[in-house]
């Protein structure tokens, strides 16, 4: 709503302060806060008193003493004898690490999902209905026990992995692959990798422009390809391989060395991935509907491919759609990894309301910092999807 | 999500009752029944059977509050709490009595609001490992992972023992006893580590028991015992009385088949015990009969022991330190007088 709509407030001469709506509105507002800061002040305040008396520990001092357990996956150095703070860090990336993979899975399913619908194919179209009546109406607790305990826990062994090629390993405990080791020398390959990306943004832009101007069209994708290949291999070549591989290896008891992916986060990542792919397939195929047929065939008369117009024509607009659907669906994805701990996948959920706040039983501390996180990851998302949403929102007429 | 919104609960008892609320045997008095939290499910200590009763030797300390309290041992209700979630529950009131082989440490009486009312199992933490990877001793376990349950103390020990003897090992977390032990048995881990007592039940129940050993190590001290809210001194005593009632039985050699024989007849000190001299129900604000119906109905702490975890049981639990006094273990009562 643009202020022009509003009914116009005309400044009062004569008359009272009380008489004018705006101040009278602003009085209101004022009564209406300070209400409730008293409410919130006298519900802390006796939970705080009511605590002391009862001998219950409160504040945010544990947040600096030692947490004295383990962790079974950290994306940032932990180990016993760090802090409840740092415990807070562990969890909390890995809430991150597990929402943005699992966003980033589903969406590709869910789209993928989603266009499969409108196939011609019959098998594709039934698999498309198929997969979104089954996973969306399956409670996704129940997803994440199939995938940890149905699934992975029928891998074999850890003395008897599977490997391919001595490298690869996959058991019960996961999967482990090498680790590439940088050496002197290997930021000339990163380097190069983003001067491949800022060439081929460079080269969308031109590219577009000419179009624009000549109408002429240019291999963008292949192009964009070869630079992105192209120019971190030269450099590689260039600079020796400053790389090697640290190699995953059988010891007494695990698989040491390497990148290891825990089945918890496998589990969880898939069930995430199918349970929220369902909603955005759904989401996909709402869009798609919702963009009159008109359009397409416009597009055809006008000699548009059949591939160009789904692309062109056909989902930018279904995007308008799509695009609010979507940023509830990555914010319920967001809570919705809490279930990592049924299976016990170290998120903030599991770490610090479980094992945090029961070894120090500030329960209301714990519990306050943590939804106020889930707070701030959903309204970042929001916010960056409101973003996208006017991106792809009807250019307006000015 | 049952746990937090039981924090809230927490939260909010805290925040608006205006004065902390004593009077927990009134409570119990009016509704008739005793709230006890125990364990989900844990042989020998709580369990339920196909008909919905519930056993064990944690159950018995419920039962025999509720015989003191209210006359009748059945008069419970049980809460099947994870390790995570009993302290919460006894805080937001949702428990009266948590009974649930809880450790007894100086962090929990000291800064959770709550009050440890005794031990009714001297315990340590110990490790299972299975047969075939040829472990004898916990030394060896240098780089292995570990089923841990969550929220227990079996975490922190498990952190000192590891760090103290220089070895690394991977935590692998699971929030209830049922998990740990799926956990153990698919290979997630190589080790499950508990309290010993948990240990043997957790053994009983796997697909093939005699595929999986205990280590001989003991790596901490567990006294585990009933715990109260602080701030209720008289439902403190009666927990903490109704708890030394079943070990002061067996001491003086009072059991449920000569109860009523030691009650008439018995020698002084079985008499003050069973209420027909002195007034020790009377100071609790309880029946004179309060530790006969414990006795009667419950059995002493001997009766309780051989039944659910000792050679009456599958578990095969050895008295060791859980015997009396001078019988070489070091349960104790406080004198009946
Ligand atoms: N005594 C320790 C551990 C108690 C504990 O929770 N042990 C587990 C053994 S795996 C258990 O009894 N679980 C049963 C359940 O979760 O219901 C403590 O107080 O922290």
């Amino acid at each position: 709503m643009s202020k022009e709509h509003m009914p116009e407030v005309r400044p009062v001469k004569s008359g009272s302060f009380f008489n004018n709506p705006r101040n009278r509105a602003l009085i209101y507002q004022a009564i209406l806060l300070f209400g409730l800061g008293f409410f919130f002040y006298t519900i802390v305040s006796n939970a705080l008193s009511n605590m002391e008396a009862r001998g219950i520990k409160s504040g945010f001092g544990f947040l600096f003493t030692t947490s004295g357990f383990d962790i079974l996956m950290s994306l940032v150095d932990y180990s016993a004898t760090d802090t409840y703070g740092r415990t807070f860090l562990v969890g909390l990336l890995n809430t991150i690490l597990v929402s943005i993979i699992g966003i980033f899975l589903a969406t590709i399913v869910g789209f993928l999902m989603g266009v499969a619908y409108f196939s011609p194919n019959w098998l594709i179209k039934r698999l498309s209905i198929v997969y979104v009546e089954t996973f969306r109406n399956i409670p996704l607790l129940l997803q994440v026990f199939f995938w940890y305990f149905a699934v992975l826990a029928a891998l074999p062994d850890v003395r008897d992995s599977i490997s391919f090629g001595e490298s690869v390993f996959l058991n019960v405990r996961g999967l482990f692959f090498p680790e590439i080791i940088d050496e002197a020398g290997s930021g000339f390959v990163y380097a190069a990798l983003a001067a491949a990306i800022v060439a081929i943004i460079v080269l969308r832009k031109w590219a577009h422009k000419r179009q624009d101007e000549t109408g002429d069209q240019f291999p963008v994708f292949l192009t964009s390809i070869g630079i992105l290949i192209g120019l971190p291999l030269l450099a590689l070549i260039v600079s020796g391989n400053p790389f090697h591989l640290e190699y995953p290896e059988a010891s007494r008891f695990n698989i040491r060395g390497g990148i290891s992916v825990i089945p918890e986060l496998m589990a969880l990542t898939l069930a995430l991935t199918v349970y929220t792919g369902a909603f955005i397939a759904e989401a996909v195929r709402a869009g798609v509907q919702s963009v009159p047929h008109g359009q397409t065939e416009a597009a055809r008369s006008i000699g548009l491919k059949e591939s160009r117009i789904m692309s062109l024509i056909v989902v930018p607009q279904a995007m308008r759609v799509i695009v609010p659907l979507l940023n509830s669906e990555y914010q319920s994805l967001v809570k919705n990894s809490t279930l990592a701990t049924a299976i016990g996948y170290p998120d903030l959920f599991t770490v610090f309301v479980g094992t945090s706040l029961n070894q120090t039983g500030q329960a209301i501390e714990i519990v306050f910092m943590t939804m106020a996180v889930y707070f701030v990851i959903n309204m970042t998302i929001s916010f960056l999807m409101n973003r996208v949403n006017d991106s792809v929102a009807l250019a307006e007429r000015k | 999500m049952l746990k937090l919104s039981s924090i809230i609960a927490a939260g909010l008892a805290v925040g608006l009752s205006f004065s902390a609320t004593a009077g927990t045997l009134e409570d119990v008095k009016k509704r008739g029944m005793l709230s006890c939290g125990v364990s989900s499910g844990l042989a020998g200590f709580s369990q339920k059977d196909e008909k919905g009763a519930w056993s064990g030797l944690d159950v018995d300390v419920c039962r025999a509050v509720a015989a003191a309290v209210l006359g009748d041992e059945s008069k419970v209700q049980y809460k099947p709490l994870t390790a995570k979630e009993r302290f919460t529950a006894l805080q937001s009131g949702e428990v009266d009595l948590l009974s649930r082989n809880t450790t007894w440490t100086h962090t929990r009486d000291t800064s959770l609001g709550l009050n440890f009312a005794g031990v009714n199992y001297y315990d340590g933490q110990g490790f299972m490992v299975s047969k075939k990877l040829g472990v004898k001793s916990a030394m060896e376990l240098d780089g292995a992972s570990a089923c841990i349950q969550a929220g227990t103390t079996t975490e922190l020990n498990m952190a000192d023992y590891f760090r103290a003897n220089g070895m690394k090992y991977t935590a692998v977390t699971f929030d209830t006893s049922d998990l740990t032990r799926q956990g153990f048995e698919s290979g997630r881990c190589d080790v499950l580590t508990s309290d010993q007592s948990q240990l043997y039940a957790i053994r009983i129940g796997l697909k093939d028991p005699s595929s999986a050993m205990v280590l001989p190590e003991v790596i901490s001290k567990e006294p585990l015992g009933p715990v109260v809210s602080q701030g209720d001194d008289a439902w403190f005593n009666i927990v903490r009385w109704s708890m030394f009632a079943l070990i002061e039985a067996e001491f003086l050699g009072v059991n449920s088949a000569n109860v009523d024989k030691m009650k008439a007849e018995g020698k002084p000190g079985q008499k003050r015990l069973l209420g027909t001299e002195g007034d020790a129900g009377e100071k609790l604000g309880l029946s004179a009969d309060w530790a006969y119906n414990i006795v009667k109905q419950v059995g002493n702490y001997g009766e309780s022991f051989e039944r659910n975890v000792g050679m009456g049981s599958p578990l095969k639990i050895a008295r060791g330190l859980n015997a009396q006094w001078n019988q070489g273990g070091i349960l104790y009562s406080p004198p009946v007088r």
